[in-house]
């Protein structure tokens, strides 16, 4: 039997900061992975759906008989065989008390609202006679006009839900005047169209898809006493609540494991149609199923991000001292509510602001349904759509007052010695140093030298222009404190689990709710528990994504892994201390008073007497000699609500050549210096930031989920969605700066999502700042060679590709956009 | 059904196979090589990358029968003796993975890369790499990572 081992602290290196190589490794590398297609049950049954091909119809009849005829097929079902059995899928956020929210069966009987939604499912011996027998079953449609344009459907022209009588599903306002920490914004916009400068533009937030690498895949197994459904999954225990309450099925009667599962990016932060269909056959055929996507299906039926309209207007003095800034969105639901649906641009109302000191702020976000694929959480979620607007803005006040960018974003900024800071949206952040991170940033952009050789190429007229492009970003994450959740009306809590069990062999068993799905739990949890106890971490076990194992957690999302459940770890590990140390002053016949822990070790002050904590664990195991009335167990738990959300920030500097003949754009440079405050594992954290950057220079530069004028996804398999490949991407130059967070122990902030946010922007920026003495000042994203050489085309008729930034300001309402949708609005215009 | 032949790490083994069969479905349905996985059904990923007869292919792209009596090696069959292949050594050390869904591909094109041209530049990595998609570390990692393993002593 071995021991903890004591790790002296003096003696050993911290594990935390460390670049630890990952635990995970070993077996991604070998294909050693259980990923949820993997697993093969005795008897198994495979899933194949059937789908519309419609995007807003009627069904009026659904002919299963040839399909049951195929051979080895078991059984064809459809919405109307469940009934009620069926469940629906919820959303957890209704961000008003009065949002629209449509019904939402996973398989509808009487009609689809979007290309893709199922309306039978095939039970098989196996996938591919499943497949097949799907393309017997015979459906008839009466087809309906679909709401497929964002600024149509948010008019009403067509109804993506006729029954509900709008698309209208609901208003979200936030108001600086109104809640008491700021001004009134028309006050300060009224007064800047006299005396300062008022930027007004409207930007498009093309819609994208998450596209994990791993297809989701889902198999249900009904043979034991509790039904037990793997998933590949980013919430396991959201998933599980919300079967026992859609199903009927009781909590305690249901186990979802989450196994191996490859990327998720918000993608899988969703209760799915398949889920429930896969949960509804496998209790009524009492034999295990399987359904796994193909890659078309996950385009056309996962949810997608983005796709909002963003109507901004900003107030400054002549200076360029910001004085106010009014948002007004259109969010794009797509044909459901999801599980975060409409919050996700409220995630984003607190962000537009981002670091800067407007004394006044307006935000309206007015979410419509349409008849296209569901949206909801993708990278960043909220936040990457605010900073593209503000970061936008500030180029363009730059412009306007004929200043470097990185000057009227100084002016403006909350100043390193200011923090703590209350924003003008009413979130307090705690700490950050812009001033460091931009200098940092600048050194190794050679900025200096790089606008030098800008003016020499614009002076030359050269054929290939530079631009650089600036993106200081802040975001808001570690969702979430339970109690502003409960106060935007967020169906449940923000806390994390963790637990630790010390076993009698020394090592040390780690439960955590926080279920990953490629971030790197495994290690960077390993470290701080082990730095915590003073144990090796090679000694410690990270257990998570089950839910028997697990049974409590809110699961992997909005950079809240290492911020709360990471904290919930370090309160169960000083749990486990503060129990130990009894025991150990019994065992050392000392006074618990006289005892200290460092190092892994209790020692007795003044003495040379002490022992290891896994000494104390084995004695506690053996329960020989335990002080009276304490209980013969080290193992504790904690479950940790955050007190704050947590504000990474950094600056961001992209350099862009453009080819004004062609529009081609090659990527020279890209520098970001982010302040995620302490970090656990280096390693890790490079991983994240670059995987961040890369998707959201994608949605500047490649992706958009496009529709056709029939509501079908034309950009529905990888040939069409353009994800980025090495070639088309290039290295990066990180660092950090270090302002550690002051709202929990650790000093950490998260990272999942801040080069995602934070580069999407730069890409733009650079870009147009490329153009700018071309008079160009805007080119829709994603920012093709078509778009961007169009854009240098018809730079002398004001300088905007088409739909980009149309002139629409003139009715000053509340929501004016919805008032007057734009007659010329561009869905994907010029891709 | 078809009667094939072949030998996958290693092994020989013969099935009876539907002509349509893929090379993947066969190595993970009828093998259990679950190393091997599916992305996206067009090609274009990469994340089944096998070696047929010592050059990458993408196993949902092969036939099974197009692989009788051939000689396949998987993920699974990379490491020698206990012995990590270079390349798998290389993208751990440098961080060149994360949820590990397009590593089996990514490492098998990696090592076809480098047999083909053991000394590459960053730009020859990246061409190489171009037909294995990977959504989580933005290749630099795994830019890295090839890198290191030809020697170029590259770390993350």
């Amino acid at each position: 039997m071995t021991a903890t081992q004591e790790r002296p602290s003096d003696e050993v290196e911290r594990e935390i900061g460390r670049d630890r190589r990952r635990k995970e490794d070993q077996r991604l590398i070998t294909g050693r992975t259980r990923w949820t297609d993997n697993i093969t049950l005795p008897g198994m049954l495979h899933l194949a759906m059937v789908r519309s091909p419609f995007a807003h119809a009627t069904i009026t009849s659904i002919d299963t008989s040839a399909a049951k005829q195929a051979t080895n097929v078991v059984a064809v079902l459809t919405g109307a065989d469940f009934g009620e059995e069926l469940g629906v899928c919820i959303n957890a956020w209704p961000i008003t008390p009065d949002q629209v929210t449509p019904n939402h069966s996973p398989m509808p009987s009487d009609r689809v609202a979007f290309a893709g939604e199922i309306v039978a499912v095939v039970v098989a011996r196996s996938a591919a006679e499943a497949r097949d027998a799907a393309e017997l079953v015979d459906v008839e449609y009466d087809e309906l006009p679909a709401a497929l344009d964002l600024k149509d459907a948010a008019a009403d022209t067509v109804l993506a839900h006729p029954d509900l009588g709008t698309n209208k599903s609901a208003l979200w306002v936030f108001d600086s005047g109104e809640a008491g920490t700021g001004g009134a914004v028309e006050d300060a916009i009224s007064k800047a169209r006299g005396d300062g400068i008022v930027i007004e533009r409207e930007y498009r937030q093309q819609r994208l898809i998450p596209a994990f690498m791993e297809p989701r895949s889902v198999v249900v197994d009904p043979t034991g006493e509790q039904y037990v459904m793997y998933s590949a999954t980013q919430i396991p225990h959201i998933l599980r609540f919300a079967l026992a309450a859609t199903t009927g099925v009781p909590e305690s009667k249901i186990r979802v494991i989450a196994p191996d599962v490859g990327g998720g990016f918000g993608g899988k932060l969703q209760v799915t149609p398949e889920e429930w269909i896969a949960w509804a056959v496998g209790r009524r055929l009492g034999k295990p199923v399987k359904y796994t996507e193909t890659r078309s299906e996950s385009l056309v039926s996962g949810h997608h991000g983005r796709d909002q309209w963003q109507k901004l207007t900003l107030a400054a003095e002549k200076d360029g001292t910001v004085t106010g800034l009014k948002v007004e969105l259109l969010a794009d639901l797509g044909a459901y509510v999801a599980i975060v649906g409409g919050g996700v641009p409220v995630l984003g109302a607190f962000m537009f602001n981002s670091i800067y000191k407007f004394p006044a702020y307006h935000f309206a976000v007015q979410t419509v349904l349409t008849n296209k694929t569901w949206t909801d959480a993708y990278r960043g979620a909220g936040r990457p759509e605010a900073t593209y607007a503000i970061e936008r803005l500030m180029d363009e006040l730059a412009a306007e007052v004929g200043v470097d960018p990185l000057e009227v974003r100084e002016k403006n900024w909350i100043k390193h010695e200011e923090f703590p800071f209350t924003t003008v949206a009413g979130l307090e952040y705690d700490s950050g140093n812009y001033e460091a991170a931009t200098a940092r940033a600048k050194e190794m952009l050679g900025y200096d030298e790089l606008r030098a050789e800008q003016a020499a190429r614009r002076a030359s007229g050269d054929r290939v222009q530079l631009g650089i492009g600036t993106s200081t970003f802040t975001e808001m994450c570690g969702l979430a404190p339970s109690r502003v959740l409960g106060s935007l009306d967020y169906g449940a809590g923000g806390w994390e689990h963790a637990s630790v069990r010390m076993l009698a062999t020394g090592k040390v068993e780690v439960v955590t709710g926080a279920s990953a799905h490629g971030q790197g739990h495994e290690t960077a949890f390993s470290q701080i528990v082990a730095d915590r106890l003073g144990v090796a971490f090679e000694d410690v076990e990270i257990l998570h994504g089950d839910t028997q194992v697990a049974p409590k957690g809110l699961d992997t999302y909005g950079s809240r892994s290492l911020v709360v459940g990471g904290e919930a770890l370090v309160k169960a590990a000083d749990k486990v201390i503060e129990k130990a140390k009894p025991i150990a002053a019994h065992l050392l016949e000392a006074s618990a008073d006289d005892l200290e822990f460092a190092g892994g070790r209790f020692s007795v002050r003044g003495t040379d007497q002490g022992m290891a904590i896994g000494e104390v664990a084995l004695a506690t195991f053996a329960a020989h000699n335990l002080p009276d009335g304490v209980e013969p167990s080290l193992d504790s738990e904690a479950t940790y609500d955050p007190v704050n959300f947590n504000f990474p920030h950094g600056t961001h500097l992209c350099a862009m050549e453009v080819d004004t003949e062609t529009g081609e754009l090659t990527m020279r440079k890209y520098v970001c210096c982010d302040d995620i405050g302490n970090i656990i594992n280096p390693l890790i954290v490079s991983g994240q930031v670059h995987g961040g950057l890369v998707q959201g220079i994608a949605q500047a530069l490649w992706e958009e989920a496009v529709y056709d004028d029939a509501g079908t996804l034309v950009s529905g398999s990888f040939v069409d969605y353009l994800l980025p490949t090495a070639a088309d991407t290039i290295s990066f130059e990180i660092d950090h700066t270090t302002s550690p967070s002051l709202t929990n122990t650790l000093g950490t902030k998260g990272v999942g999502e801040a080069g995602t946010i934070a580069s999407t922007p730069a890409v733009v920026n650079a870009v147009v700042d490329a153009l700018r003495p071309m008079g160009v000042t805007d080119i829709q994203m994603p920012c093709t060679p078509e778009r961007v050489w169009k854009a240098i085309q018809g730079a002398g008729s004001g300088g905007a590709t088409e739909g980009a930034a149309m002139p629409h300001f003139e009715s000053g309402g509340e929501m004016g956009n919805q008032e007057q949708p734009g007659t010329s609005s561009t869905e994907g215009a010029g891709a | 059904m078809t009667r094939i032949s072949l030998t996958v790490d290693g092994a020989r083994v013969s099935d009876d196979v539907e002509p349509r069969m893929l090379l993947v479905q066969y190595l993970r349905e009828r093998l259990g090589k679950t190393g091997t996985v599916i992305g996206c059904d067009t090609s274009n990923c990469g994340a089944c990358t096998v070696h047929l007869n010592g050059s990458s292919v993408k196993s949902c792209n092969v036939l099974a029968v197009q692989a009788d009596g051939g000689e396949v090696t998987t993920i699974e069959g990379l490491a020698q003796d206990g012995q990590l292949h270079p390349v798998q050594e290389a993208f751990r050390e440098c961080h060149g993975l994360q949820c590990g869904y397009c590593t089996p591909g990514m490492i098998m094109q990696s090592v076809d890369l480098l047999n083909t041209n053991p000394n590459p530049s960053e730009q020859e990595i990246r061409v190489g790499l171009e037909g294995n998609l990977c959504r989580c570390t933005g290749y630099h990692n795994i830019v890295k990572a090839v890198q290191h393993a030809a020697g170029q002593g590259a770390t993350s």
